[in-house]
Protein backbone atom coordinates (compact mmCIF):
# COMPACT_ATOMS: atom_id res chain seq x y z
CA UNK A 1 0.00 0.00 0.00
CA UNK A 2 2.78 2.52 -0.31
CA UNK A 3 3.43 4.61 -3.29
CA UNK A 4 6.83 4.02 -4.55
CA UNK A 5 8.89 3.61 -7.31
CA UNK A 6 6.24 1.07 -8.97
CA UNK A 7 4.20 4.42 -9.70
CA UNK A 8 7.03 5.16 -12.33
CA UNK A 9 7.79 2.52 -13.70
CA UNK A 10 3.69 1.98 -14.16
CA UNK A 11 3.56 5.23 -15.89
CA UNK A 12 6.24 4.35 -18.55
CA UNK A 13 4.61 0.82 -19.07
CA UNK A 14 1.87 2.58 -19.46
CA UNK A 15 2.93 5.19 -21.73
CA UNK A 16 4.49 1.98 -24.03
CA UNK A 17 1.72 -0.15 -23.73
CA UNK A 18 -0.64 3.00 -25.29
CA UNK A 19 2.33 3.76 -27.69
CA UNK A 20 2.38 -0.21 -28.94
CA UNK A 21 -1.45 0.09 -29.15
CA UNK A 22 -1.83 3.34 -31.11
CA UNK A 23 1.00 2.35 -33.63
CA UNK A 24 0.17 -1.69 -34.34
CA UNK A 25 -2.54 -2.66 -33.14
CA UNK A 26 -5.42 0.36 -33.43
CA UNK A 27 -4.87 1.23 -37.23
CA UNK A 28 -4.78 -2.34 -38.94
CA UNK A 29 -7.93 -3.17 -37.53
CA UNK A 30 -9.43 0.08 -37.89
CA UNK A 31 -8.94 0.07 -41.95
CA UNK A 32 -9.54 -3.92 -41.78
CA UNK A 33 -13.24 -2.94 -40.44
CA UNK A 34 -13.82 -0.01 -42.52
CA UNK A 35 -12.65 -1.57 -45.51
CA UNK A 36 -14.88 -4.69 -45.05
CA UNK A 37 -17.96 -2.02 -43.87
CA UNK A 38 -17.14 -0.50 -47.67
CA UNK A 39 -17.26 -3.46 -49.18
CA UNK A 40 -20.41 -4.81 -47.59
CA UNK A 41 -21.63 -1.61 -48.59
CA UNK A 42 -20.75 -2.14 -52.15
CA UNK A 43 -22.06 -5.37 -52.02
CA UNK A 44 -25.59 -4.48 -50.69
CA UNK A 45 -25.66 -2.21 -53.54
CA UNK A 46 -24.57 -4.57 -55.81
CA UNK A 47 -27.48 -6.69 -54.61
CA UNK A 48 -30.43 -3.77 -54.90
CA UNK A 49 -29.13 -3.30 -58.55
CA UNK A 50 -29.39 -6.57 -59.59
CA UNK A 51 -33.20 -6.65 -58.30
CA UNK A 52 -33.71 -3.61 -59.89
CA UNK A 53 -32.14 -4.65 -63.07
CA UNK A 54 -34.02 -8.03 -62.67
CA UNK A 55 -37.61 -6.16 -62.43
CA UNK A 56 -36.78 -4.20 -65.56
CA UNK A 57 -35.80 -7.30 -67.13
CA UNK A 58 -39.32 -9.39 -65.94
CA UNK A 59 -41.50 -6.50 -67.74
CA UNK A 60 -38.95 -6.34 -70.99
CA UNK A 61 -39.92 -9.82 -71.12
CA UNK A 62 -43.61 -9.86 -70.28
CA UNK A 63 -43.35 -6.87 -73.26
CA UNK A 64 -41.63 -9.07 -75.31
CA UNK A 65 -44.36 -12.02 -74.46
CA UNK A 66 -47.03 -9.72 -75.23
CA UNK A 67 -45.91 -8.43 -78.56
CA UNK A 68 -45.23 -12.00 -79.25
CA UNK A 69 -48.76 -13.17 -79.08
CA UNK A 70 -50.63 -10.02 -80.86
CA UNK A 71 -48.11 -11.02 -84.02
CA UNK A 72 -48.88 -14.31 -83.68
CA UNK A 73 -52.71 -13.99 -83.72
CA UNK A 74 -52.07 -11.75 -86.58
CA UNK A 75 -50.57 -14.26 -88.43
CA UNK A 76 -53.08 -17.04 -88.03
CA UNK A 77 -56.14 -14.45 -88.89
CA UNK A 78 -54.16 -13.55 -91.82
CA UNK A 79 -53.32 -17.18 -92.40
CA UNK A 80 -56.87 -18.24 -92.13
CA UNK A 81 -57.77 -15.76 -94.24
CA UNK A 82 -55.28 -16.57 -96.83
CA UNK A 83 -56.97 -20.42 -96.49
CA UNK A 84 -60.41 -19.34 -97.37
CA UNK A 85 -59.09 -17.78 -100.21
CA UNK A 86 -57.66 -20.32 -101.13
CA UNK A 87 -60.33 -22.48 -100.97
CA UNK A 88 -62.97 -20.37 -102.65
CA UNK A 89 -60.88 -19.93 -105.78
CA UNK A 90 -60.21 -23.41 -105.80
CA UNK A 91 -64.01 -24.09 -105.45
CA UNK A 92 -64.57 -21.84 -108.36
CA UNK A 93 -61.86 -23.39 -110.72
CA UNK A 94 -63.56 -26.84 -109.77
CA UNK A 95 -66.81 -25.60 -110.94
CA UNK A 96 -65.78 -23.79 -113.73
CA UNK A 97 -64.19 -27.03 -114.99
CA UNK A 98 -66.74 -29.13 -114.22
CA UNK A 99 -68.99 -27.00 -116.61
CA UNK A 100 -66.52 -26.67 -119.07
CA UNK A 101 -66.02 -30.59 -119.36
CA UNK A 102 -69.97 -30.96 -119.36
CA UNK A 103 -70.35 -28.63 -122.17
CA UNK A 104 -68.00 -30.67 -124.09
CA UNK A 105 -69.37 -33.87 -123.23
CA UNK A 106 -72.87 -32.56 -123.98
CA UNK A 107 -71.02 -30.77 -127.54
CA UNK A 108 -69.75 -34.65 -128.29
CA UNK A 109 -72.90 -36.37 -127.43
CA UNK A 110 -74.95 -34.30 -129.63
CA UNK A 111 -72.25 -34.82 -132.30
CA UNK A 112 -72.95 -38.08 -132.33
CA UNK A 113 -76.28 -38.16 -131.76
CA UNK A 114 -76.42 -36.13 -135.41
CA UNK A 115 -74.29 -38.60 -136.68
CA UNK A 116 -76.39 -41.22 -135.15
CA UNK A 117 -79.35 -39.63 -137.11
CA UNK A 118 -77.53 -38.88 -140.52
CA UNK A 119 -76.65 -42.24 -140.56
CA UNK A 120 -79.98 -43.70 -139.53
CA UNK A 121 -81.60 -41.11 -142.03
CA UNK A 122 -79.41 -42.94 -144.74
CA UNK A 123 -80.47 -46.26 -143.90
CA UNK A 124 -84.13 -45.25 -143.29
CA UNK A 125 -84.12 -43.91 -146.97
CA UNK A 126 -82.05 -46.74 -148.19
CA UNK A 127 -84.06 -48.96 -146.34
CA UNK A 128 -87.49 -47.11 -147.93
CA UNK A 129 -85.77 -47.23 -151.37
CA UNK A 130 -84.89 -50.94 -150.88
CA UNK A 131 -88.50 -51.45 -149.66
CA UNK A 132 -89.68 -49.65 -152.37
CA UNK A 133 -88.04 -51.16 -155.25
CA UNK A 134 -89.16 -54.58 -153.87
CA UNK A 135 -92.29 -53.04 -153.55
CA UNK A 136 -92.49 -51.40 -157.24
CA UNK A 137 -89.86 -53.91 -158.79
CA UNK A 138 -93.22 -55.28 -160.37
CA UNK A 139 -95.18 -52.09 -161.44
CA UNK A 140 -92.82 -49.25 -161.53
CA UNK A 141 -89.97 -48.01 -162.34
CA UNK A 142 -87.18 -46.51 -159.55
CA UNK A 143 -86.11 -43.73 -162.12
CA UNK A 144 -89.80 -42.14 -162.40
CA UNK A 145 -90.95 -42.23 -158.48
CA UNK A 146 -87.32 -41.14 -156.97
CA UNK A 147 -88.69 -38.30 -156.36
CA UNK A 148 -91.72 -39.61 -153.88
CA UNK A 149 -89.45 -41.86 -152.46
CA UNK A 150 -87.16 -38.90 -151.49
CA UNK A 151 -89.54 -36.76 -149.57
CA UNK A 152 -90.23 -40.03 -147.62
CA UNK A 153 -86.97 -40.20 -146.56
CA UNK A 154 -87.05 -36.40 -145.74
CA UNK A 155 -89.70 -36.59 -143.26
CA UNK A 156 -88.73 -39.31 -141.20
CA UNK B 1 -3.51 -20.20 4.33
CA UNK B 2 0.44 -19.75 4.94
CA UNK B 3 0.11 -21.68 8.58
CA UNK B 4 -2.20 -22.87 10.66
CA UNK B 5 -1.09 -20.67 13.87
CA UNK B 6 -1.70 -17.34 11.86
CA UNK B 7 -4.74 -15.19 13.42
CA UNK B 8 -7.05 -13.81 11.09
CA UNK B 9 -5.24 -10.50 11.07
CA UNK B 10 -2.11 -11.60 10.07
CA UNK B 11 -3.96 -13.58 7.26
CA UNK B 12 -5.55 -10.86 5.98
CA UNK B 13 -2.06 -8.44 5.99
CA UNK B 14 -0.28 -11.02 4.44
CA UNK B 15 -2.24 -10.79 1.57
CA UNK B 16 -2.16 -6.86 1.32
CA UNK B 17 1.84 -7.11 1.39
CA UNK B 18 3.21 -6.34 -2.32
CA UNK B 19 6.07 -8.32 -2.70
CA UNK B 20 8.29 -6.07 -2.84
CA UNK B 21 11.93 -5.10 -3.83
CA UNK B 22 13.71 -1.88 -2.88
CA UNK B 23 16.48 0.13 -1.01
CA UNK B 24 16.27 -0.39 2.58
CA UNK B 25 17.80 1.90 4.85
CA UNK B 26 19.81 -0.85 7.37
CA UNK B 27 20.18 -3.30 5.06
CA UNK B 28 20.53 -1.89 1.74
CA UNK B 29 19.06 -3.66 -1.68
CA UNK B 30 16.93 -6.52 -0.68
CA UNK B 31 13.16 -8.00 -0.89
CA UNK B 32 11.19 -7.12 1.98
CA UNK B 33 10.62 -10.14 4.69
CA UNK B 34 7.71 -8.25 6.19
CA UNK B 35 4.99 -5.26 5.27
CA UNK B 36 6.89 -2.68 8.12
CA UNK B 37 10.22 -3.56 6.09
CA UNK B 38 8.53 -2.70 3.03
CA UNK B 39 7.40 0.80 4.27
CA UNK B 40 10.83 1.29 5.62
CA UNK B 41 11.81 1.06 2.07
CA UNK B 42 10.36 4.36 0.99
CA UNK B 43 9.88 5.71 -2.41
CA UNK B 44 12.91 3.46 -3.51
CA UNK B 45 11.04 -0.09 -3.72
CA UNK B 46 9.37 -1.06 -6.24
CA UNK B 47 6.66 -3.98 -6.36
CA UNK B 48 7.35 -6.79 -7.97
CA UNK B 49 4.30 -8.48 -8.49
CA UNK B 50 2.09 -5.55 -9.30
CA UNK B 51 4.58 -5.36 -12.22
CA UNK B 52 5.03 -8.76 -13.35
CA UNK B 53 1.08 -9.25 -13.40
CA UNK B 54 0.06 -6.18 -15.04
CA UNK B 55 3.06 -6.14 -17.85
CA UNK B 56 1.82 -10.12 -18.07
CA UNK B 57 -1.60 -9.11 -18.52
CA UNK B 58 -0.42 -6.58 -21.14
CA UNK B 59 1.94 -8.62 -22.93
CA UNK B 60 -0.97 -11.38 -23.14
CA UNK B 61 -3.24 -8.44 -24.32
CA UNK B 62 -0.90 -7.08 -26.41
CA UNK B 63 0.06 -10.42 -27.83
CA UNK B 64 -3.57 -11.44 -28.70
CA UNK B 65 -4.17 -7.98 -30.34
CA UNK B 66 -1.23 -7.86 -32.26
CA UNK B 67 -1.79 -10.88 -33.69
CA UNK B 68 -5.16 -10.12 -34.60
CA UNK B 69 -4.17 -6.87 -36.19
CA UNK B 70 -1.61 -8.74 -38.10
CA UNK B 71 -4.06 -11.11 -39.56
CA UNK B 72 -6.79 -8.23 -40.04
CA UNK B 73 -8.80 -8.51 -43.27
CA UNK B 74 -11.95 -6.98 -44.94
CA UNK B 75 -12.46 -10.90 -45.88
CA UNK B 76 -15.20 -13.15 -43.33
CA UNK B 77 -13.18 -12.55 -39.78
CA UNK B 78 -11.61 -15.61 -37.80
CA UNK B 79 -12.82 -16.08 -34.12
CA UNK B 80 -9.72 -13.56 -32.54
CA UNK B 81 -10.50 -11.34 -35.19
CA UNK B 82 -14.03 -11.12 -34.25
CA UNK B 83 -13.77 -10.96 -30.83
CA UNK B 84 -10.88 -8.48 -30.88
CA UNK B 85 -12.88 -6.12 -33.12
CA UNK B 86 -15.74 -6.30 -31.30
CA UNK B 87 -13.70 -4.40 -28.65
CA UNK B 88 -12.08 -1.96 -31.00
CA UNK B 89 -16.06 -1.76 -32.36
CA UNK B 90 -17.39 -0.99 -28.63
CA UNK B 91 -14.70 1.64 -27.90
CA UNK B 92 -14.64 2.98 -30.88
CA UNK B 93 -18.61 3.81 -30.58
CA UNK B 94 -17.47 4.88 -27.07
CA UNK B 95 -15.10 7.46 -28.43
CA UNK B 96 -17.47 8.27 -31.36
CA UNK B 97 -19.89 9.46 -28.84
CA UNK B 98 -18.17 11.31 -26.22
CA UNK B 99 -15.38 12.91 -28.06
CA UNK B 100 -16.10 15.89 -30.27
CA UNK B 101 -12.62 16.42 -30.94
CA UNK B 102 -10.33 14.77 -33.96
CA UNK B 103 -7.16 13.09 -32.07
CA UNK B 104 -5.93 9.68 -33.37
CA UNK B 105 -4.69 9.06 -30.12
CA UNK B 106 -7.71 9.25 -28.06
CA UNK B 107 -9.62 5.74 -29.45
CA UNK B 108 -6.28 3.30 -28.99
CA UNK B 109 -5.69 5.15 -25.33
CA UNK B 110 -9.45 4.06 -24.54
CA UNK B 111 -9.04 0.77 -25.39
CA UNK B 112 -6.09 0.34 -24.13
CA UNK B 113 -7.56 1.52 -20.38
CA UNK B 114 -10.10 -0.47 -20.89
CA UNK B 115 -8.54 -3.69 -22.03
CA UNK B 116 -5.94 -3.43 -19.51
CA UNK B 117 -7.84 -2.99 -15.92
CA UNK B 118 -10.68 -5.31 -17.10
CA UNK B 119 -7.53 -7.76 -17.32
CA UNK B 120 -6.22 -6.63 -14.42
CA UNK B 121 -9.38 -6.41 -12.45
CA UNK B 122 -10.30 -10.29 -14.00
CA UNK B 123 -7.35 -11.96 -12.02
CA UNK B 124 -9.55 -10.78 -8.62
CA UNK B 125 -11.58 -13.68 -10.09
CA UNK B 126 -8.78 -15.83 -9.35
CA UNK B 127 -9.47 -17.87 -5.87
CA UNK B 128 -6.90 -15.30 -3.39
CA UNK B 129 -5.36 -18.19 -2.03
CA UNK B 130 -4.76 -20.01 -5.67
CA UNK B 131 -1.48 -18.08 -6.61
CA UNK B 132 0.22 -17.07 -3.35
CA UNK B 133 -0.11 -20.64 -2.23
CA UNK B 134 1.50 -22.06 -5.54
CA UNK B 135 4.11 -18.70 -5.49
CA UNK B 136 4.86 -20.19 -1.52
CA UNK B 137 5.84 -23.00 -2.26
CA UNK B 138 8.14 -21.29 -4.84
CA UNK B 139 9.73 -19.53 -1.90
CA UNK B 140 8.13 -16.55 -2.57
CA UNK B 141 6.30 -15.32 0.66
CA UNK B 142 4.37 -12.43 -0.54
CA UNK B 143 1.73 -12.41 -4.01
CA UNK B 144 -0.58 -9.72 -4.67
CA UNK B 145 -2.10 -11.06 -7.82
CA UNK B 146 -4.72 -8.07 -8.50
CA UNK B 147 -2.96 -5.58 -10.09
CA UNK B 148 -5.61 -3.06 -9.85
CA UNK B 149 -5.44 -3.36 -6.01
CA UNK B 150 -2.04 -1.59 -6.17
CA UNK B 151 -2.65 2.49 -5.69
CA UNK B 152 0.71 2.66 -8.02
CA UNK B 153 -0.82 1.08 -10.87
CA UNK B 154 -3.69 3.12 -10.59
CA UNK B 155 -2.35 6.48 -9.94
CA UNK B 156 -0.14 5.48 -12.86
CA UNK B 157 -3.06 5.42 -15.08
CA UNK B 158 -4.64 8.41 -13.76
CA UNK B 159 -1.35 10.36 -13.72
CA UNK B 160 -1.20 9.35 -17.88
CA UNK B 161 -4.29 10.60 -18.04
CA UNK B 162 -3.58 13.68 -16.45
CA UNK B 163 -0.63 14.76 -18.15
CA UNK B 164 -2.94 14.14 -21.94
CA UNK B 165 -4.95 16.59 -20.44
CA UNK B 166 -2.56 18.92 -19.44
CA UNK B 167 -0.65 18.54 -22.65
CA UNK B 168 -3.81 18.75 -24.41
CA UNK B 169 -5.48 21.95 -23.07
CA UNK B 170 -2.25 23.56 -23.60
CA UNK B 171 -1.73 22.48 -27.31
CA UNK B 172 -5.41 23.14 -28.43
CA UNK B 173 -5.78 26.30 -26.26
CA UNK B 174 -2.17 27.48 -25.76
CA UNK B 175 -1.24 28.46 -22.48
CA UNK B 176 -2.69 31.75 -22.27
CA UNK B 177 -6.03 29.76 -23.50
CA UNK B 178 -5.47 27.45 -20.41
CA UNK B 179 -4.32 29.55 -17.57
CA UNK B 180 -7.62 31.76 -18.53
CA UNK B 181 -9.72 28.61 -18.28
CA UNK B 182 -8.19 27.88 -14.75
CA UNK B 183 -8.72 31.44 -13.70
CA UNK B 184 -11.32 33.58 -16.08
CA UNK B 185 -14.19 30.73 -15.07
CA UNK B 186 -16.92 30.34 -13.21
CA UNK B 187 -16.84 34.14 -11.93
CA UNK B 188 -16.53 36.92 -14.44
CA UNK B 189 -15.78 40.53 -13.79
CA UNK B 190 -14.59 43.51 -15.27
CA UNK B 191 -14.35 45.45 -12.56
CA UNK B 192 -10.26 46.02 -12.40
CA UNK B 193 -10.27 46.04 -8.45
CA UNK B 194 -12.43 42.54 -8.13
CA UNK B 195 -10.38 41.07 -10.79
CA UNK B 196 -7.75 39.60 -8.61
CA UNK B 197 -10.29 38.30 -5.90
CA UNK B 198 -12.14 36.44 -8.78
CA UNK B 199 -9.09 35.07 -10.26
CA UNK B 200 -7.75 33.79 -7.07
CA UNK B 201 -11.31 32.13 -5.99
CA UNK B 202 -11.69 31.10 -9.94
CA UNK B 203 -8.21 29.79 -9.96
CA UNK B 204 -8.99 27.82 -6.43
CA UNK B 205 -12.16 26.29 -7.84
CA UNK B 206 -10.89 25.28 -11.01
CA UNK B 207 -7.70 24.06 -9.85
CA UNK B 208 -9.56 21.65 -7.43
CA UNK B 209 -11.64 20.08 -10.39
CA UNK B 210 -9.04 19.80 -12.56
CA UNK B 211 -6.78 17.90 -9.62
CA UNK B 212 -9.91 15.92 -8.70
CA UNK B 213 -10.01 14.38 -11.94
CA UNK B 214 -6.78 12.29 -11.34
CA UNK B 215 -7.42 11.50 -7.78
CA UNK B 216 -11.02 10.50 -8.51
CA UNK B 217 -10.44 8.06 -11.49
CA UNK B 218 -7.48 6.14 -9.62
CA UNK B 219 -9.28 6.13 -5.96
CA UNK B 220 -12.72 5.24 -7.56
CA UNK B 221 -10.66 2.09 -9.37
CA UNK B 222 -8.64 1.40 -6.73
CA UNK B 223 -11.42 1.94 -3.77
CA UNK B 224 -13.82 -0.88 -5.85
CA UNK B 225 -11.07 -3.27 -6.57
CA UNK B 226 -9.10 -2.86 -2.96
CA UNK B 227 -12.89 -3.64 -1.70
CA UNK B 228 -13.67 -6.29 -3.67
CA UNK B 229 -10.84 -8.35 -3.12
CA UNK B 230 -11.08 -7.91 0.83
CA UNK B 231 -14.71 -9.38 0.30
CA UNK B 232 -12.79 -11.92 -1.08
CA UNK B 233 -10.35 -12.19 1.66
CA UNK B 234 -12.33 -12.32 4.27
CA UNK B 235 -14.72 -14.87 2.66
CA UNK B 236 -11.84 -17.21 2.08
CA UNK B 237 -11.32 -16.47 6.18
CA UNK B 238 -14.19 -18.85 6.65
CA UNK B 239 -12.98 -22.00 5.20
CA UNK B 240 -10.59 -22.10 8.61
CA UNK B 241 -13.58 -21.69 10.85
CA UNK B 242 -15.28 -25.46 10.01
CA UNK B 243 -17.18 -27.14 6.98
CA UNK B 244 -20.49 -25.27 7.89
CA UNK B 245 -19.12 -22.05 7.67
CA UNK B 246 -16.89 -23.28 4.46
CA UNK B 247 -20.09 -24.57 2.61
CA UNK B 248 -21.52 -21.39 3.40
CA UNK B 249 -18.40 -18.88 2.39
CA UNK B 250 -18.21 -21.21 -1.05
CA UNK B 251 -21.42 -19.93 -1.94
CA UNK B 252 -20.69 -16.73 -0.70
CA UNK B 253 -17.78 -16.55 -2.81
CA UNK B 254 -19.51 -17.86 -5.23
CA UNK B 255 -22.25 -14.91 -5.24
CA UNK B 256 -19.84 -12.53 -4.88
CA UNK B 257 -17.60 -13.47 -7.60
CA UNK B 258 -20.79 -13.09 -10.12
CA UNK B 259 -21.27 -9.94 -8.84
CA UNK B 260 -17.65 -8.75 -9.51
CA UNK B 261 -17.88 -9.35 -12.95
CA UNK B 262 -20.07 -7.19 -13.11
CA UNK B 263 -17.97 -4.54 -11.43
CA UNK B 264 -14.49 -5.19 -12.57
CA UNK B 265 -16.53 -4.53 -16.44
CA UNK B 266 -17.76 -1.74 -14.76
CA UNK B 267 -14.84 -0.22 -13.84
CA UNK B 268 -12.82 -0.73 -16.62
CA UNK B 269 -15.33 1.06 -18.43
CA UNK B 270 -16.03 3.64 -16.33
CA UNK B 271 -12.07 4.46 -16.28
CA UNK B 272 -12.70 4.19 -19.79
CA UNK B 273 -15.60 6.67 -20.72
CA UNK B 274 -14.24 9.43 -18.12
CA UNK B 275 -10.53 9.72 -19.78
CA UNK B 276 -12.61 9.96 -23.26
CA UNK B 277 -14.73 12.55 -20.94
CA UNK B 278 -12.01 14.54 -19.66
CA UNK B 279 -10.08 14.55 -23.11
CA UNK B 280 -13.04 15.86 -25.42
CA UNK B 281 -13.21 18.70 -22.25
CA UNK B 282 -9.55 19.53 -23.04
CA UNK B 283 -10.04 19.49 -26.53
CA UNK B 284 -13.18 21.77 -26.36
CA UNK B 285 -12.56 25.59 -26.32
CA UNK B 286 -15.61 27.25 -24.59
CA UNK B 287 -15.67 31.20 -24.03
Amino acid sequence: MNINLTLIAQLASFAVFVWFTMKFIWPPLVKAMDERKAKIADGLAAAERGEHEQELARERAAEYLHAAKQQAAEITTKAEKQAALIVEDAKSKAQEEGARQLAAAQAEIEQEVNKAREALRAKVAELAVTGAEKILRREIDADAHKDIVETVAEQI
Amino acid sequence: MAGNEITSAEYIKHHLTNLTFGNHPDHGWMLAHTAEEAREMGFWAIHIDTMFWSLGLAALFSYYFYKAAQKASAGVPGPLQNFVEMIVDFVNDNVRGSFSGRNAMVAPLAMTIFVWIFLMNLMDLVPVDLIPWITAHLGIHYMKVVPSTDPNVTFAMALGVFFLIIFYSIKIKGVGGFVGELTGMPFQTSNLLLKPFTTVINLILEGVNLLAKPVSLSLRLFGNMYAGEMIFILISLMYSAGWVMGIFGGGLQFIWAVFHVLVITLQAFIFMVLTIVYLDMAHAEHH
